[in-house]
């Protein structure tokens, strides 16, 4: 079947099945590597990106069920204010080890200070506890969300 | 004292006889691949740089490269799997050339053992043993030493005065009115014989080492930028899955491959020895024709079909017999018999997945010269081999690029090279058609073996009645994973393998009447080291059985092991200076509850102290405090960011991660069965390093053995009561 998809601003026209993962056709068809494939059962977080600024699990998206939205992966991120603070934050921080499961964290959160610009810590271990890091990189993903939340907050105050 | 050395891990490895002819033609090329840049020592002509690789000598030329832009690149010969090399080992050349940082770049050497073996494994390229700093040290601070001498020669010769009048900062060279960069003078620095004798900075001089340096690999690392091996796409590749048995041990007999073969993108199905393979032209089709195949039948005449609460079993009643000595001194029995008082503890340890975020993936290629690899390849030398016996070719045709791996704790450093394997057998099935991209879903990762052992520890100790140890009594039962490889010779002696009581037999406290056996029966489960190998069970089992005996002298944990170490500088150093930052003193109070564990291991000593605290009947771990002696610090920042994730790695295995088995069938599938340490349950975690003016020593594994010892030792002084077998059954705990 044909899906017509808006991916980072750019339309996609791909022949796939209705019930593909969102995730293969961005990494297989598309091309775009930086969403990872993890668990393939939403359990790990590293297929994480955006549909009309929402994270979702690309690894159990159907392609069939994207319809209109709009798709943000982490190629793009950057582009947004809370995704550009987000990666400036891990850089600050030093947060990366493997790196594989830092597209999605970097996902999820800039997903979380989108809906919630001052998020506590329980705020953030709720949200980010979706997202898997083998190497144990979370004392700087929790120390990079506050600092970017900060930023986020000084940026409205000024 | 170690039972096994990285230097004895190295001639295991030698072992293997993987030589490979020295390839300059494949360096070169490997170089130009990376950028085209000019590359001090490559104009020379062959038997001058290219000669000092075979000695002892500096060898800039393959580790140092200067670009006319004045950019410095470092050809890294480990895999970087997030521990950082591809920011230590430039810092090490940088330190020595006097670079500045943000000219700095990095990039994965070629396979070969040659130019890059790694110096503590002999002749065999490869990662692991915590070594990657360690054994570069020297060879890199003489290469960036080097490399700066040439450049300094260059400018000398150029300007017309005398190089000693020439200083270097911040890669900017200066004489007088004279100043340059190195760009400007690494053509003509790389026709200069590299310098045989180099003059290596006085630590107290060092200006990079030492300090916070960016990570080279965060930026690539945080916009999607960074190609794994999972990213490789090749012209016309195809994508292989494989259906493995359930049974370890299982062979194919039969299956219908009809419906999986309908499946839209599936190319072909064939059998290789890991499996039935399905060929696809995308992930997706692949999966989703593995699922088609039918009437699968396995031949499992030769599988394990024994469950874990069965292996177990057998385990405990082996400890009751004698085995194979592993350390023996005094009379330990005799002295237990005459003790004050004496206590008995067992312990068992599951197996454990490593579960690398990246799923397990390896791209081949054939080629005209032979084949190429892309993988995140931490045993390159050992690859190669195990591909060019696969495919009936030279070690040296098989050329591998490394790529950042995403995460490995082990087990990408597989003496039987599983993976690499098995994407050769495929594209050897399939004649070589087309590349072949092998993708192990999270399933195949957790049911696929190559575990850490499971374990079982019974210890039997006393006390005299001046509260001193009467004697130690261990045995240890648990599988080999050196058995039945090529290492088998060198990494077991007179029946024990060294790896799986390192950390106990060896142990560094005083204890003069001491006896340690272990027994290492047939499983036919595939088992693997796994970050911090045999310390992962040693050094709980040593730890909280003296924190027990601590508390049966009534003696306070610190000063009962301080004791026992009179006679070790560095351990009581490390333990002194983790009790001030931890302000180690009387017990925190109701409801709280500290514990401290202090191990050695790849040559550094780590000392963990852990607060936790009993909420609704629940344990919560509030903080952990470690201290670390791993020589001179390269890159603290880095260090500490290893030894938090070590903290998060050991507390997965104190809390959550098992393998277990049912009738041979491995009972996890993902990670809704295998648990993973979550960030919901990550500690604050507080890093000190001692000063030191000693060489690095490893960094990537030792935060890992003492977290569950002194998490157990926590638990106990909250509450009183011992959690000792691994995972903790936290619903055992009795609020």
């Amino acid at each position: 079947m044909s899906f017509t998809l808006n991916v980072n601003g750019t339309t996609h026209a791909v022949d796939v099945d209705g019930d593909t993962p969102l995730l293969w056709v961005l990494r297989d068809v598309i091309g775009l590597t930086g969403t990872k494939f993890g668990c393939g059962i939403a359990m790990c977080g590293a297929c994480t990106v955006h549909l009309d600024g929402m994270a979702v699990r690309a690894c159990v998206t159907p392609v069939e069920t994207v319809g209109a939205a709009a798709v943000t992966t982490i190629e793009a991120i950057g582009a947004t204010d809370e995704g550009a603070r987000v990666q400036k934050a891990w850089l600050d921080e030093e947060v990366v080890q493997c790196g594989y499961c830092q597209s999605g964290q970097i996902m999820s959160a800039a997903a979380l200070l989108a809906v919630n610009p001052s998020p506590t810590d329980a705020d953030i271990d709720a949200v980010m506890a979706g997202n898997i890091c083998r190497c144990g990189t979370y004392p700087r993903i929790r120390a990079a969300i506050k600092q970017a939340a900060t930023e986020l907050a000084g940026g409205e105050g000024r | 004292m170690h039972i096994i050395t990285p230097e004895q891990y190295g001639k295991m490895l030698a072992s293997f006889g993987a030589a490979t002819t020295p390839s300059r033609r494949g360096f070169l090329q490997g170089v130009a691949a990376v950028s085209g840049a000019l590359v001090i020592g490559v104009h020379l002509a062959p038997g001058k740089a290219f000669a000092a690789a075979a000695t002892d000598g500096p060898m800039p030329n393959a580790f140092v490269r200067i670009a006319p832009d004045s950019t410095v690149t470092v050809l890294i010969k480990h895999l970087d799997m997030g521990q950082g090399v591809t920011t230590g080992l430039p810092t090490i050349v940088a330190e020595e050339l006097d670079a500045d940082w943000s000219q700095m770049r990095a990039a994965f050497a070629p396979a070969d053992a040659k130019l890059y073996n790694n110096l503590a494994f002999g002749p065999v390229q490869g990662t692991g043993g915590s070594t990657s700093v360690a054994n570069s040290w020297e060879q890199l601070r003489k290469a960036g030493a080097a490399a700066r001498q040439m450049l300094v020669t260059a400018a000398a010769e150029k300007w017309g005065v005398p190089a000693d009048s020439i200083t270097v900062e911040k890669g900017v060279l200066k004489s007088g009115n004279h100043t340059g960069s190195f760009g400007e003078f690494a053509e003509a620095a790389a026709k200069l014989d590299v310098p045989k004798e180099v003059k290596l900075k006085d630590p107290k001089d060092f200006k990079l080492i030492g300090t916070r340096l960016p990570r080279l690999d965060s930026a690539d690392k945080t916009d999607g930028k960074a190609v794994y091996a999972l990213d490789i796409r090749r012209p016309g590749m195809l994508t292989a899955v494989i259906r493995r048995p359930d049974r370890f041990g299982a062979t194919v007999k039969s299956f219908d491959a009809s419906a999986a073969k309908k499946v839209p993108g599936v190319v072909d199905v064939v059998t290789v020895p890991a499996g039935i393979v399905v060929l696809a032209q995308n992930t997706w089709a692949a999966i989703q024709g593995r699922d088609a195949l039918d009437k699968i039948e396995w031949d499992e005449a030769s599988a394990e079909t024994r469950g874990t609460a069965e292996l177990l079993d057998e385990y405990k009643k082996l400890a009751a017999t004698p085995g194979r000595v592993a350390a023996q001194r005094g009379d330990a029995a005799k002295g237990i018999e005459g003790a004050a008082k004496t206590i008995e503890t067992e312990f068992a340890f599951p197996y454990l997945a490593h579960a690398p975020m990246e799923p397990l993936n390896c791209v081949i290629e054939k080629t005209g010269e032979g084949v190429t690899i892309w993988t995140g390849s931490q045993f390159q030398t050992i690859e190669q081999a195990v591909t060019a016996g696969i495919m009936g070719i030279k070690p040296e045709q098989v050329k591998i690029e490394t790529v950042w791996a995403g995460g490995s704790f082990g087990r990408r450093a597989n003496p039987p090279a599983d993976y690499v394997a098995e994407a050769a057998s495929i594209l050897k099935a399939t004649d070589g058609k087309a590349p072949i991209h092998l993708v192990w879903t999270r399933e195949d990762d957790i049911k696929g073996g190559y575990y850490r052992p499971l374990f079982y520890h019974k210890v039997r100790a006393g006390l005299t009645a001046d509260g001193k140890i009467a004697g130690w009594e261990q045995h240890i039962v648990g599988q080999s994973f050196m058995v039945g490889t090529p290492f088998e010779a060198f990494a077991i002696k007179n029946g024990v393998d060294g790896t799986s009581v390192e950390g106990a037999s060896d142990t560094n406290y005083a204890i003069p009447d001491f006896f340690v056996d272990l027994h290492s029966p047939q499983v036919k489960v595939p088992t693997l080291w796994w970050r911090s190998v045999g310390h992962t069970h040693t050094a709980h089992v040593v730890e909280v059985t003296i924190d027990e005996l601590a508390h049966a002298a009534g003696r306070d944990p610190v000063e009962f092991r301080l004791e026992l170490l009179k006679d070790e500088p560095r351990h009581s150093a490390v333990l002194k200076f983790l009790a001030e930052k931890a302000n180690w003193g009387p017990k925190a109070g109701s409801g709280k509850g500290r514990g401290i564990a202090l191990h050695e291991s790849f040559n550094s000593v780590v000392g963990s102290v852990i607060d936790v605290s009993v909420v609704n009947g629940q344990i919560k771990v509030d903080k952990v405090i470690c201290a670390v002696d791993c020589g001179i610090a390269v890159n603290p920042d880095v260090i500490v960011a290893q030894i938090e994730g070590g903290v998060g790695f050991g507390l997965g295995a104190a809390l959550h991660d098992e393998i277990t088995m049912d009738k041979g069938v491995v009972e996890q599938a993902n990670f809704d069965s295998y648990i993973p340490l979550r960030m919901s349950e990550m500690p604050k975690v507080e890093v000190y390093i001692l000063p030191s003016a000693n060489a690095p020593t490893g960094v990537g594994e030792p935060g890992v053995p003492g977290v569950a010892p002194a998490l157990s030792n926590a638990i106990f002084d909250a509450t009183g009561q011992r959690l000792r077998s691994l995972p903790f059954r936290l619903e055992d705990f009795k609020a």
